[in-house]
């Protein structure tokens, strides 16, 4: 970003070293980009509040939201401003400034990741060098907003959601971010853009597809994921039928809005480091990076666009396996989610890293061995999907069902 | 301004509330939770008072009585066929069930025998609503334990047969359809044809509903092993039904004690066989439900191709009126189990006393017993399995 | 087992603690006294003929012109799968039996429905408390002479009904023209019909 401005700069015919108004220009600069990341949030969480409303109906046999706009897009808008003009409720013996501040808490902890991801090959806002680590650690800034939540509703049920949540979210952070460490160590950089490089467009040349131990890595990371962002199977902290909304019970209005909001922006968020880190990122099969890097003109912006289409693609796609999981599966309980983390899925990620590890020197010794690795994997990876389209077609004509794009929109 | 709190009635037996009981168990820095009375998924107004540290229960004390209508007393008031719409909403889930109860004890009564084809109708209409039961059963069992989806399925399913219930006759839920001595209509044209083909439907979407929910890892972890109902403490406690059936006992009124027309139809018992856990778990009283469906359908095939003409309705008094002191007693495989209707007739048009002794009612019972040392989310998932329905239990 | 064959075990063992079999329509019944029925009821769980393992229902009826209450018990067998009824005929001035509690887990909740709505005392029962109605409920209910109270935590237990002020159309248009025959001239303006009507 820096970068970016300093160019603007000199476009103007200043130097940024010795012009007076710089800094100004950079706080302008960076009020300019922080208010564009939290509208991107902002309305990325309310598309898919729709979205995730249309997904789950069509799941369920049902329509879904198709009043409000074309195929009831704009639901969202609709219920923004509903709950913007809804009665601020504070219950009499909440402790009022803790109430008052959770959900900020949740929504900077979750919009700050944002300025760390990569769109695409030049979009990002910034690329710092310990771009993973950076959002580990202001992800943690939302478990401080649902413990504030629940211990100043001042209600018991909104304390189990809680402490609930405080023991999950703290819980899986260890195994999601030592699976994170596996792309790290193949990359050899904690930047986000170092380790999009390191991969290629097609898919033998992602993470994934790398080696077991990565596979088993993607995997853990995306349970982790689904842990850390309160999504069924690990949605016992808002369990609706036991604690009938767990930490946000007490909240109305706008602010019960925020935590929704937080939910369905992170459901981006995981998608999108599932996507970077293990997935190629914004790399276009058969264009190397350095072509990108080389091009000028219109050719660079089409190149950039597909780049970002192809990010937000894949993207797109892993909120929707996350969507899918969340209506197909029942919850877990809590001293099973437990046993989980801590008896599974912690040896396991330790394990997968010193694996990673002994696999890296056996590659550098031997290139060979690591391509076949690839391709092993990725046909195993090919054949998994051929089956899994095999079976849904037969779990359709078994049922005598039919697929109907015509009506109900 | 009256002072509405006085003195109970009888100074000699100690009265306490709820509250005292819990009040009086010594605990330190426990909880005392209400789970209900308004709460997602209680089954009905239905309030547990629980004692927990943290996530595992001490005690969960039930709390009925929210939905008390007294039914009972109602009965007493109204003629005898006047009483019929009021045992609709003693279970409105299984709204024909509970008609059929009291039907049969009225007839026995009296002594009257229903036409053959009014059996038939009336057996239809019953197997058809235990499937709709065992549907919303299932379908809520899988909400509370957090699988969203199946319950639309259910629901789904549920659309067909409430069409055709509502074409039998005119109700989606509280049917009114018997009467004492038959039933109010009889089977409309080419209905046999219509209940053929929602049974071929049906039976391709159970094995679906099982690849969906039954049989998926993370519902067996969370229901195998919770809280196993030994035979013997299931019938100490008086168990009946489906939660029978899945501990192990092999015993079924429509089987055993038959009455209407089930010794003409084959159909199997589902018993609990622990195939996951141990016997008598949380997951085979959700297993035997789904089981059931499946022998319904074969029921329901048999019926349709056995019914015989005839009248629907037997020769009855225009008013119904016997000696009274009169008393009999009836039982019925409601889809909670094991319903027994007590009539005692009256020297006028209405009963002196009605007895409805309901499966949910005995259910509760076991709670208390079953909760200590579960967790939260499990006591939701032991009133799920159990099948309770707060309109069966306060009557 | 025949019922006739278990009166007669009864018979046997309790003499005269157990009456006759009483041939009724179709449900035979045998009336014990009322302090025999806990050991009654145990020795039909316990012994190895007759084997009751199981209390299917317990009521109670009142009868204010016999000045009695009677408790109902309808047992049944899984093991022989056969059926017996018990009664027991209490004072309805002070309605007391021994509990069942201790012979089938069942009767707990049973046994607290009849003593909540009709108030029949169990002795020996652990948790003797209401069970449908609110604690503090004064009476019982399921009683024949049972009246309810005026009120109940300051909540009115009458109400107006709601036909009361509804007038018929033509009804209304009767007083109307009566009024006007009364009083003519004068009045003419006054009435329009200011009560409300029913929508028929």
């Amino acid at each position: 970003m820096q970068g970016f401005l300093d160019n603007l700069i000199r476009s103007f015919g200043h130097d940024p070293a010795t012009w007076p108004w710089t800094q100004f220009v950079y706080l302008a600069g960076m009020g300019l980009f922080a208010f564009a990341v939290i509208n991107f949030a902002a309305i990325t969480a309310g598309i898919f509040s729709w979205a995730e409303r249309r997904v789950a109906a069509r799941m369920q046999s049902r329509v879904g939201p198709n009043r409000v706009g074309p195929g009831g897009f704009l639901q969202w808008v609709a219920d923004a401003v509903k709950l913007l003009t809804k009665e601020d409720l504070i219950p009499a013996e909440a402790d009022k400034i803790l109430f008052r501040a959770a959900p900020y808490f949740m929504m900077v902890g979750f919009a700050c990741v944002f300025v760390a991801l990569p769109f695409s090959h030049r979009l990002v806002i910034a690329d710092m060098n310990i771009g993973i680590f950076f959002i580990l650690a202001v992800t943690a800034l939302i478990v401080v907003g649902i413990i504030m939540s629940g211990w100043s509703s001042n209600s018991k049920w909104s304390l189990f959601g809680a402490i609930r949540s405080a023991a999950q979210i703290i819980s899986y952070e260890i195994p999601g971010g030592i699976a994170l460490m596996i792309p790290v160590m193949l990359a050899g950089t904690l930047s986000t853009q170092g380790i999009i490089r390191a991969q290629g467009g097609f898919p033998w040349q992602w993470f994934v597809f790398d080696n077991p131990a990565a596979f088993a890595a993607f995997v853990i990371y995306f349970i982790s994921a689904l842990a850390e962002g309160n999504r069924t199977p690990f949605d016992l902290p808002e369990a609706e039928s036991e604690l009938v909304s767990g930490y946000n019970t007490e909240y109305s209005g706008m602010r019960f809005s925020y935590f929704f909001l937080v939910e369905w922006g992170n459901m981006w968020v995981m998608s999108a480091l599932a996507t970077t880190m293990f997935l190629g990122g914004w790399q276009i099969p058969g264009v190397s990076a350095a072509t990108l890097d080389a091009a000028t003109g219109g050719k660079a912006v089409a190149l950039e666009l597909v780049s970002l289409a192809i990010f937000v693609g894949k993207t797109l796609f892993w909120v929707f396996v996350v969507m899918w999981l969340r209506w197909t599966l029942p919850r877990i309980r809590v001293d099973q989610m437990m046993n989980m983390c801590w008896k599974y899925l912690v040896p396991i990620s330790f394990a997968a890293v010193g694996f990673v590890g002994v696999w890296m020197l056996v590659v550098h010794a031997v290139p060979a061995v690591g391509m076949v690795m690839r391709a092993i994997m990725f046909v195993l990876g090919a054949g998994v999907a051929v089956l899994f389209v095999y079976r849904t077609a037969q779990n359709i004509r078994d049922t005598g069902d039919k697929f109907d794009f015509t009506s109900n929109w | 301004m009256t002072e509405a709190r006085r003195a109970p009635e009888n100074p000699t037996m100690e009265m306490t509330s709820n509250k005292e009981i819990l009040r009086r168990i010594e605990y330190t820095g426990d909880m005392l939770l209400n789970m209900g009375p308004q709460h997602p998924s209680t089954h009905g107004v239905i309030n547990f008072l629980v004692q927990t540290d943290g996530e595992v229960m001490k005690r969960a004390i039930p709390e009925v009585g929210y939905l008390h209508r007294s039914i009972e007393k109602i009965g007493e008031k109204v003629t005898y066929n006047g009483f019929m719409p009021y045992t609709d909403r003693v279970d409105y889930i299984t709204a024909m069930c509970a008609n059929q109860g009291y039907a049969m004890a009225v007839e026995r009564l009296l002594g009257v025998t229903v036409p053959k084809r009014a059996e038939y109708c009336r057996t239809i209409a019953t197997e058809l609503n235990r499937i709709s039961s065992h549907l919303i059963s299932a379908g809520t069992m899988s909400m509370d334990i957090g699988a969203v989806t199946p319950f639309p399925y259910a629901l789904r399913e549920r659309e067909f047969i409430n069409d055709l219930l509502e074409e039998l006759c005119g109700a989606r839920l509280t049917y009114n359809y018997l009467r004492i001595g038959g039933v109010a209509y009889d089977l409309p044209e080419g209905y046999a044809e219509k209940l053929v083909t929602f049974l071929d439907h049906f039976e391709k979407i159970l094995p679906e509903f099982n690849r969906l929910i039954t049989y998926n890892e993370i519902f067996i972890q969370r229901l195998a092993n919770l809280a196993p109902i030994s035979a013997e403490m299931a019938i100490d406690y008086c168990l009946v039904g489906p939660n029978l059936r899945a501990s192990g006992v092999k015993f079924d009124v429509r089987k055993d004690i038959p009455y209407s027309i089930y010794p003409e139809v084959q159909f199997e018992v589902p018993v609990g066989k622990g195939e996951v856990g141990v016997v008598g778990d949380a997951w085979d009283r959700f297993w035997v439900r789904v089981e059931e469906m499946k022998q319904s359908c074969r029921i329901l095939r048999q019926c349709v191709a056995q019914v015989p003409r005839g009248e629907v309705m037997a020769k009855m008094p225009r008013k119904i009126k016997m000696t009274e002191g009169l008393e009999a007693y009836s039982r019925i495989e409601s889809s909670r189990g094991d319903m027994q209707y007590y009539v005692v007739a009256g020297a006028a048009e209405n009963a002196y006393r009605v007895k409805v002794r309901t499966g949910s009612f005995t259910a509760m019972g076991i709670i208390d017993a079953l909760s200590r040392g579960l967790m939260i989310a499990d006591l939701v998932a032991l009133i799920a399995s159990l099948d309770v329905v707060a309109p069966e239990i306060d009557r | 087992m025949t019922a006739e064959e278990i009166q007669q075990v009864l018979a046997e063992k309790f003499g005269e603690s157990v009456g006759a079999l009483q041939p009724a329509k179709q449900d035979p019944w045998v009336l014990v006294k009322p302090e025999a029925i806990a050991e009654v009821c145990r020795f039909l769980k316990t012994d190895p003929r007759t084997r009751m393992d199981s209390l299917m229902n317990l009521t109670a009826v009142d009868w204010p012109k016999r000045n009695q209450i009677d408790v109902i018990y309808h047992l049944f067998s899984y093991a022989h799968r056969h059926v017996f009824i018990l009664k027991a005929q209490l004072d309805r001035a002070s309605p007391v039996v021994p509990s069942v509690e201790g012979v089938w887990k069942a009767a707990d909740w049973l046994e607290r429905e009849q003593f909540d709505l009709l108030g029949v005392q169990f002795q020996g029962h652990p948790d003797l408390r209401r069970i449908m109605l609110p604690d503090d409920w004064v009476g019982h209910p399921l009683r024949k002479d049972y009246k309810e109270e005026s009120d109940y935590h300051r909540m009115s237990t009458t109400r107006e009904s709601p036909l009361d002020g509804f007038v018929r159309l033509d009804e209304l248009k009767k007083r109307a023209a009566a009024k006007t025959a009364e009083a003519p001239a004068a009045q003419a303006p006054a009435h329009a019909p200011a009560k409300k009507e029913m929508p028929s």
